[in-house]
């Protein structure tokens, strides 16, 4: 590799060193802030964010390579993940401004974290190599333990952060163990390598599958799929309320990133449209397995989402449902499902992000996160009763809201593949009308029942208020739009493949 | 010719609740007259409809296309036929009647109107469109208004019957969901076009799906869908229980237009479309529509609550629809819509009434009453009126569409029909033994005082009463309206049994 080489390939690599960048920028700028005007540590990131968001779109990304010895792609699947996770974060810094938990402390590091943490993810959903797919996962996680354990003197908060991480560094360890067995086997780290040593067929598929399983875990845990979610409820309860919204969000598009690209592109097709998504691994039943943990997912999430008093608590189990409905398009696994899971991800973004952060409002003004306690809201504020009202019916995937419209595409790309893929839809709908039990009682406690209309109407401040319709507004008008996002998304189903 | 009637019509009302969304809440007379100016408005329109629409004609008119999503090659697709006309009009006039019965609501009455007016959008939107996709919208925009609608101005269990009724709907549209999407994609070229895919009909026996007749398969998640709406026993029980808690207005609405849905349904998707599976379930459909008549008949027999009775008559009255469409005659068929319609505009005036009576006395304990009709003669008048209408007596509307239902299915289930007359006898029976209860004997010294009916609720119910006593009489105008459509849908299904060899 010489220097040319390395000049060219960072000129594709320039979002990453911009954001490096702003990442010291932030870190010096906050050793001249005291601690209460280390806020605006806070803007600078956030203005950072946006200066990459730019960049991010202006990249030129319609031929795709591989830089850095394919330690890294960038392709258009990369590039729509990047900017989804960026769009992500910048909310949460948004949102995070108005937490009432980070009032009156030091939060330069919350943002310097916070940027690390989106660099981390920018290497996951572009890492092609073993190496390069473990340092990114680790980069990510490790962020995500310290910010969920970043109200230091809250014990919900140390709890969090310890039960992530001893789980974390299990799942890790396990992935560790796959990754070598890997590449034991076939004699190379590069997954395009071991694409072509599968294809050969000298791997007997048992072990195989043992592998697979292996990684699997290790991917599972970042996207909260069951068996694997453990960790969820408690870190999302524990958490500062930012960081759960971002996590139940941000980083688990990148994990649905590296799953998709090592097994499916990497692995199995190649990225070749014209091959069966799962090619390589024909002699065994992958499509089963991850079907199964769907189904889990799905299950589990739901059923325990039922019994929650807690809104963060709910929340945290529906987004392990709703990671099960996104595998389900990963399990379809071709141009139509990959497209769908990118769509799905796009609106769940903003709906859930939605749904915690007027949860974090109504925590900030009536110091509650029981859903009992948010009787009457439609009429004490009745605003923000709306909104909340547009992000549960989304969430639930009524029509005419964009929740309704990701799961039409995760849907119809199953029931397009074919006969075989026609239970699991079956399994996905019904889990949809489960799921319209537990969001509905947030919209009941807020609108039915005995009410005393209050004396005085509560209105957000203008920028939650902002921030919410941003968030909401696209939800309403997804379906009439003929989806210039599903196009976009549509187009992001392009891999770099050796 | 292009004209857009039927999209003015369908989202006039959704005008209209943005409109009364800004009206200021102390303003109540503007936000009443304004929802009634809007559904009276709607109601002409409606009118004008039928006026101008070609009854002669089986074709789909006052068609209006525009390409939504190319890429599905999903239409905005509306247009009418005979089937679909007497629901246009009964959709307008009941949701204009039913305002003035929503005129006491005591709460929030702004949010109330509003969401009126959308459920009125949604279920216009229903019976207009001809792309299955927009179809299923309108279908699930109107679960959300009324969930609201029962959730919140409904009576003691109103929560409880709200999310029943929202999880039970909801379940039927995800296997809808389902049906469609298995038709989009056995269809070659892929369309949610519904003129398109009854045309393609025999591509759905031909294909297998979960290793079954495709067609079949798809019948019955269709079926199971449109069966909560009817509802079909045994998938109604949400249906008592919702009637009885919502508020009278959304009774009416309940029963005279979201039930006609999924009778609806069968008969714009199910039957054309699937002309081989439809043979294949007729029998199982008449059964059905027996269980129901005698079912409702004997549930509603034993019901001491007024509005409770009334609701089992509903789902007693469907079963004959179900009888009439399963026969899959001329006479069968024409009965089946016909009773649909009548059906709607009956039992809107009996969920009138019973909401009159509990207005005032605040209960509707059929035992709780006795003799009152010395005290409120007019009420007592129409009620009579309503509930012979409502048994089916000569001169009402009813008997025609029973009667045609009946003539339909006798040739081809006899014995089915034959103990479908036990239901009529019983309808007779819980209607004249209510009313006895209610109106005749000793009266009851805690009504000596009751109100009489006023003059903005019978202006409510006077309008169904002239039509129920005129197509008892005279039905030809509204047979006429849907029988050339009728007749060659049982014309295309007959014909496809033919060719299959059935």
């Amino acid at each position: 590799m010489n220097l040319n080489q390395i000049m060219t390939d960072l000129s594709y690599f320039i979002p990453e060193m911009m954001l490096t960048g702003i990442l010291l920028l932030v870190i010096l700028f906050d050793l001249f802030q005291k601690a209460d005007t280390s806020i605006r540590s806070g803007y600078v990131a956030l203005g950072g964010l946006i200066l990459v968001t730019i960049a991010l779109l202006g990249q030129d990304v319609s031929t795709s390579v591989g830089i850095f010895s394919n330690m890294l792609a960038v392709d258009p699947f990369g590039n729509f993940l990047k900017i989804l996770v960026t769009v992500g974060t910048i909310l949460v810094m948004w949102m995070s401004f108005n937490s009432n938990e980070l009032k009156n402390r030091r939060v330069g590091e919350y943002y310097t974290l916070l940027l690390t943490l989106v660099l981390g993810m920018y290497f996951l959903v572009s890492a092609t190599h073993l190496l390069s797919i473990y340092i990114s996962l680790e980069m990510v996680s490790i962020m995500s333990y310290l910010l969920s354990g970043y109200l230091k003197e809250q014990m919900r908060s140390n709890e969090a952060s310890i039960k992530y991480v001893v789980f974390g560094a299990f799942s890790s360890g396990i992935l560790l163990y796959g990754f070598s067995l890997l590449y034991g086997l076939t004699g190379s780290a590069d997954i395009f390598e071991i694409q072509a040593a599968l294809s050969a067929g000298t791997v007997s598929p048992a072990l195989m599958m043992v592998i697979l399983v292996m990684i699997l875990v290790g991917f599972g845990y970042k996207i909260a799929a069951v068996p694997f979610h453990f960790w969820t409820p408690d870190v999302y309860e524990g958490a500062p309320a930012p960081i759960t919204a971002f996590l139940s969000v941000a980083p688990k598009a990148a994990g649905f990133a590296i799953i998709i690209r090592f097994f499916n592109v990497a692995l199995s097709s190649a990225g070749n449209p014209n091959m069966d998504a799962w090619a390589a691994l024909n002699n065994m039943d992958w499509q089963a397995v991850m079907g199964i943990l769907a189904i889990l997912s799905m299950t589990v999430g739901n059923v325990i989402a039922l019994q929650q008093s807690n809104i963060k608590r709910m929340l945290a189990y529906s987004s392990i449902a709703h990671a099960g409905y996104m595998l389900l398009g990963v399990v379809v696994a071709d141009q139509t499902g990959i497209a769908a899971v990118l769509y799905y991800a796009a609106v769940y973004m903003l709906m859930n992000l939605g749904a915690f952060f007027v949860a974090i409002h109504i925590k900030n003004e009536f110091d509650t996160e029981e859903i009992e306690d948010y009787k009457a809201l439609g009429y004490k504020a009745p605003v923000l009763g709306v909104i909340m009202a547009i992000f549960m019916f989304s969430l639930t995937g009524l029509p005419p809201t964009g929740g309704f419209v990701a799961k039409f595409y995760i849907f119809r790309a199953l029931i397009e593949y074919g006969d075989m893929y026609f239970w699991l839809a079956i399994i996905g709908l019904i889990n949809g009308v489960i799921s319209l039990y537990y969001y509905m009682r947030v919209v009941k406690a807020m609108y039915f029942g005995k009410i005393e209309l209050p004396e005085t109407v509560h209105h957000a401040p203008i920028n939650i208020t902002v921030l919410l319709c941003i968030l909401a507004v696209p939800l309403l008008f997804a379906w009439m739009l003929g989806d210039p996002l599903s196009i976009y998304a549509q187009n992001a189903v392009q891999f770099f493949v050796k | 010719m292009e004209n857009h009637l039927l999209s003015i019509v369908t989202f006039l009302p959704v005008f209209g609740a943005v409109i009364i969304a800004l009206i200021p809440k102390e303003k109540l007379d503007i936000i009443r007259w304004g929802a009634a100016a809007i559904t009276g408005l709607q109601l002409i329109l409606a009118i004008w409809i039928l006026y101008i629409f070609d009854f002669a004609s089986p074709e789909v008119q006052l068609q209006e296309h525009f390409a939504w999503i190319p890429a599905f090659n999903i239409e905005y697709f509306m247009g009418i036929d005979g089937l679909s006309a007497p629901m246009i009009l009964l959709t307008a006039l009941l949701s204009f009647l039913a305002v003035f019965t929503s005129w006491n609501i005591e709460k929030a009455q702004k949010g109330y109107f509003a969401l009126f007016l959308l459920l009125d959008a949604g279920m216009m939107g229903v019976f207009s469109s001809l792309d299955f996709f927009l179809f299923y919208i309108f279908w699930e925009v109107m679960l959300l208004p009324m969930y609201f609608l029962i959730g919140i101005w409904g009576g003691p269990q109103r929560e409880y019957a709200a999310i029943k009724f929202f999880l039970y709907t909801l379940f039927g549209s995800v296997l809808l969901l389902l049906g469609m999407l298995a038709l989009y994609f056995i269809s070659e070229p892929h369309t949610f076009n519904m003129l398109i895919l009854a045309e393609h009909s025999s591509q759905f026996g031909n294909a297998l799906l979960l290793g079954m007749n495709a067609g079949k398969v798809i019948f019955i998640l269709l079926f199971i869908g449109f069966a909560i709406k009817v509802p079909i026993f045994p998938f109604h029980t949400w249906l008592p229980l919702a009637h009885v808690e919502a508020p009278t207005a959304i009774s009416v609405i309940l029963a005279g237009v979201l039930l006609k849905m999924g009778t609806y349904g069968f008969l714009r998707i199910s039957f054309p479309v699937l002309k081989d599976a439809t043979l294949w379930f007729a029998l199982p459909l008449a059964i059905l529509g027996l269980i129901n008549i005698i079912y409702g008949a004997m549930a509603a027999l034993a019901q001491r609550d007024l509005k409770k009775l009334v609701a089992y008559s509903s789902v007693s009255h469907m079963g004959f629809v179900l009888l009439g469409m399963a026969a899959l005659t001329p006479a069968g068929m024409n009965g089946a819509v016909f009773q649909m319609f009548n059906h709607g505009t009956i039992s809107a005036m009996l969920f009138m009434l019973v909401g009159v009576l509990y207005d005032r006395a605040h209960h509707r304990d059929i035992e709780g009453f006795g003799g009152i009709a010395k005290v409120v003669p007019i009420y007592a008048g129409v009620t009579a009126m309503a509930f012979f209408a409502g048994l089916g007596l000569p001169g009402f509307s009813g008997f025609i569409s029973e009667a045609l239902c009946m003539i339909g299915a006798f040739p081809v289930f006899t014995w089915i029909t034959i103990f479908a007359t036990v239901g009529i006898v019983l309808n007779a029976g819980y209607f004249l033994w209510a009313y006895q209860r209610i109106f005749m004997g000793e009266l009851n010294s805690k009504y000596e005082n009751l109100e009489e009916i006023n003059h903005r609720e019978l202006f409510a119910l006077i309008p169904l009463a002239i039509i129920t006593f005129f197509l008892g009489v005279y039905p030809t105008p509204m047979l006429n309206v849907m029988s050339s459509t009728l007749n060659h849908l049982v014309e295309a299904v007959k014909t496809a049994g033919m060719v299959a060899g059935l």
